[in-house]
């Protein structure tokens, strides 16, 4: 952006020299003088407490774990670190039976929360942006459940699908049955009872996104489509939708990131096994508490970390070639 | 889910705390109190002596932050300090974060002296120089301790490490009055077992309660046919990683396993040891192999008067020498070891004396030391502690026994596994483990 002045300023030098002490000097480094020395301390800090800080949470960690996933320790003693080769990389792919039912729950996550948890979330949106009586009231109903710990949506959710005393199995009137649907301990229920967990907070999230987005969008873009005929569903898809473009692709990349670490709902129910296994999971079984097991643990971390790159870089790319047009 | 859904063997019983207990933990306060005055005054008469022992301390970090066993170990310190004039500092930390933490623990600034558990466990930070051995204490305090308490507080190297405080034995429990109703007996082997379940099943119970979405309950059904199949020594050989798994004697423990699968309750998977306790309770179900911790779940006296226990029935060897019975108690660190008073903490919780005053206020569990009160013992107490005495062998449970890595990433989901559809790849089971305890 401000390419275009510097030139026009270096084109015609002159036309300022009035105002300026030292005319025949290039404008560059007439540019850096221009900062005092607290200037250049103020800058030095801004640029540098964040690099540190960059430095200290995100890089030496990412590029410590890469590291430790070639070896073995025990998380004690730092003279006993060994190396291991790919030894870990081997334990994960070929013996670790949890890993590939982990890969698919995570694509099949992301294909959920697609599918069914951001339209729903768009949806809601949408629904909330009328003028409704008590939107406000909506609102924060449905956004509650990103706000919840933990520890809070496990016992809300322990109540709905408890096998014999729980909500779901009472209202399908087969609770203290032995046709009670074993919501959670079923491995080929539980997932969806987990990913029904998961879209009632992904919605939430993805419906304050868009109805930003949507207050956003300039009322005369609507007025001019009603004018020109287009019903509501032309409106919304053809004028609303694409005006919220920089929202949808926070959206898509939000989706991404939140499939790629999913990891509290499951965490409640199991810990992560028997059905609901995914690598987030499993980056903490191994790497945390008592049983740690570090190069291995280091070893799903950074294999995840791979997986997330994929997005980051097509997000990131786009937007930087968007900047340069 | 941590709030109500405990790890037990690894973690802390927490009977209900009634009025009963809290009368009995102010005893125990008043007595305390009304200890100090007298060893002052004893301290008072030797002067300059009474200055050094004044200034003696040591820190004490608990994991036992429930509240019966944290009152029962406040009652330990104050005894202590009432008998020996130094002062205890505790520091309780929840438990799942204190097990979770404990190797940066003792590797940052811990405590003198810490609850811990039995077994390799306790071995692991033994092997790495975390810990401080107390021979000097045993010698004080061996006579108090049976053979098998011994061996179980005993390091890699063949020196003392441990002072046990209490256990609980693992067997099967039931209603006296359900099965003095059907008229059922105690089976001794196993195939006295099976026939009984099959009546039960027969009378429309289920014949063996179980749950396992937490994961480490089932490892008490393999470690007691594994120990009832191959021997103790072959189970702490298996968890030590000695022994492989790809061998027919560990394929036997699930087969012989598979015979009792049908009886269990199948829907295991999706419920918790309390959720199973409760079925138990209603009459639902005939026996339940869990910790003698179940009983916590029974609020009312006379349901809980009406529960029994008997151990886990003969299968091929050694009879039913061997009780799981998961041991706690305490562990000196590195640093504590120069303390003299850490040194005499840990003698006075291996003293009758010591273990008398955490019984009385936590009578849930059973003292480990000769000599300890049992008078206030329920008659299903006294029979648990029976069969701890009698034991020749005592094992610690999978997770206390194992690497604490093979039980957690490898038997959890294995066990859940072979629940859901009998299936089992001991094949993979030993790759896994030579993975785990070759980075250790």
């Amino acid at each position: 952006m401000s390419t275009p002045t510097e030139l026009s300023e270096a084109s015609a030098p002159g036309a300022r020299t009035g105002h300026r002490k030292q005319s025949s000097t290039t404008p560059k480094p007439r540019r850096v003088r221009r900062l005092s020395q607290r200037d250049k301390v103020v800058l030095g800090f801004m640029v540098g407490i964040p690099t540190l800080v960059q430095l200290a949470f995100v890089w030496i960690p990412t590029l410590l774990s890469v590291f430790l996933s070639f070896t073995r320790w025990n998380g004690l003693a730092l003279s006993d670190i060994r190396m291991a080769g790919l030894a870990n990389y081997s334990y994960v792919v070929n013996d670790s039976p949890a890993f590939w039912p982990a890969v698919q729950h995570n694509i099949l996550w992301l294909v959920f929360l697609a599918v069914i948890a951001t339209p729903l979330g768009l949806l809601l949106a949408v629904l909330l942006d009328q003028q409704i009586r008590g939107s406000k009231i909506y609102q924060s109903i449905f956004f509650v459940p990103v706000m919840l710990s933990l520890a809070l949506i496990g016992i809300i959710w322990q109540l709905f699908y408890q096998k014999d005393n729980g909500l779901l199995n009472f209202l399908l009137g087969t609770a203290g049955t032995p046709q009670a649907v074993d919501w959670f301990g079923d491995p080929h229920i539980n997932i969806w009872a987990a990913l029904v967990a998961a879209t009632w907070r992904h919605a939430g999230y993805v419906m304050i996104l868009y109805l930003a987005g949507l207050k956003g969008v300039d009322a005369s873009l609507k007025e001019a489509a009603s004018l020109d005929g287009a019903n509501a569903r032309q409106t919304f898809f053809r004028i609303v939708f694409p005006a919220m473009a920089p929202i949808n692709i926070v959206i898509v990349v939000i989706t991404i990131i939140e499939s790629l670490r999913a990891f509290d709902v499951v965490w409640v129910i199991n810990k992560g096994t028997n059905g609901l296994e995914l690598i987030s999971a499993l980056v903490i079984t191994y790497l945390i508490g008592e049983g740690q097991s570090i190069g291995i643990g280091s070893a799903f971390a950074v294999i995840l970390l791979v997986i997330s790159l994929v997005p980051i870089t097509i997000y990131l790319s786009r937007t930087f070639r968007k900047e340069k047009f | 889910m941590s709030l109500h859904e405990d790890r037990s063997p690894g973690g802390i019983i927490r009977p209900g705390f009634d009025r009963r207990t809290l009368l009995k933990t102010l005893g125990i306060g008043a007595v305390g109190a009304a200890g100090i005055p007298l060893l002052a005054a004893c301290t008072g008469g030797s002067g300059p002596g009474g200055g050094a022992s004044a200034s003696s301390s040591l820190t004490f970090g608990s994991g036992s932050s429930d509240d019966v066993p944290k009152a029962a170990y406040k009652a330990v310190t104050d005894a202590f300090t009432a008998k020996n004039g130094a002062k205890v500092t505790s520091n309780v930390v929840p438990h799942n974060d204190f097990q979770n933490k404990i190797a940066t623990y003792l590797q940052g600034s811990p405590d003198d002296s810490f609850t811990w558990f039995a077994g390799y466990r306790m071995q692991y930070y033994a092997k790495q120089g975390l810990l401080s051995p107390i021979d000097d204490v045993w010698e004080k305090i061996g006579g108090n301790f049976s053979d098998g308490m011994k061996k179980a507080a005993t390091g890699p190297d063949g020196k003392m490490y441990f002072v046990p405080n209490y256990n609980y034995p693992w067997g099967f429990f039931f209603r006296k009055s359900v099965w003095a109703q059907k008229g059922y007996e105690v089976p001794t082997t196993f195939d006295a077992l099976t026939a009984l379940c099959a009546k039960m099943q027969a009378d429309g119970l289920i014949p063996i309660e179980f749950a396992d979405k937490d994961g480490w309950p089932a490892m008490g059904t393999f470690d007691y046919i594994n120990m009832r199949l191959n021997g103790y020594q072959f189970h702490m050989d298996l968890t030590a990683h000695k022994e492989s798994w790809d061998q027919s004697k560990v394929s036997n423990v699930f087969d012989t396993w598979k015979q009792l699968l049908p009886y269990q309750n199948p829907g295991a998977l999706g419920m918790t040891w309390q959720d199973s306790a409760i079925n138990m309770g209603k009459g639902k179900s005939g026996m339940y192999l869990l910790g003698s911790f179940v009983t916590q779940q029974y609020t009312d006296p006379t349901l809980l008067a009406d529960i029994d226990f008997f151990p886990f029935p003969e299968i091929a060897m050694e009879g039913q020498d061997a009780v799981e019975a998961p041991i706690d108690g305490l562990l000196l660190s590195k640093k504590g070891g120069n303390n003299q008073a850490a040194r005499d903490f840990m003698a006075f919780i291996g003293s009758p004396e010591g273990q008398d005053a955490y019984a009385k206020v936590d009578p849930s569990n059973i003292a480990t030391a000769k000599g300890t009160d049992t008078s206030a013992f329920s008659p299903l107490t006294k029979k648990c502690a029976e069969t701890i005495a009698n034991a020749k062998s005592i094992s610690q449970f999978f997770d206390r026994d194992a690497l604490p890595a093979m039980a957690t990433n490898v038997m959890i989901p294995a066990l859940q596994g072979f629940i859901k559809d009998g299936s089992i790849d001991v094949k993979n089971l030993e790759a896994q483990a030579k993975a785990l305890y070759a980075a250790q």
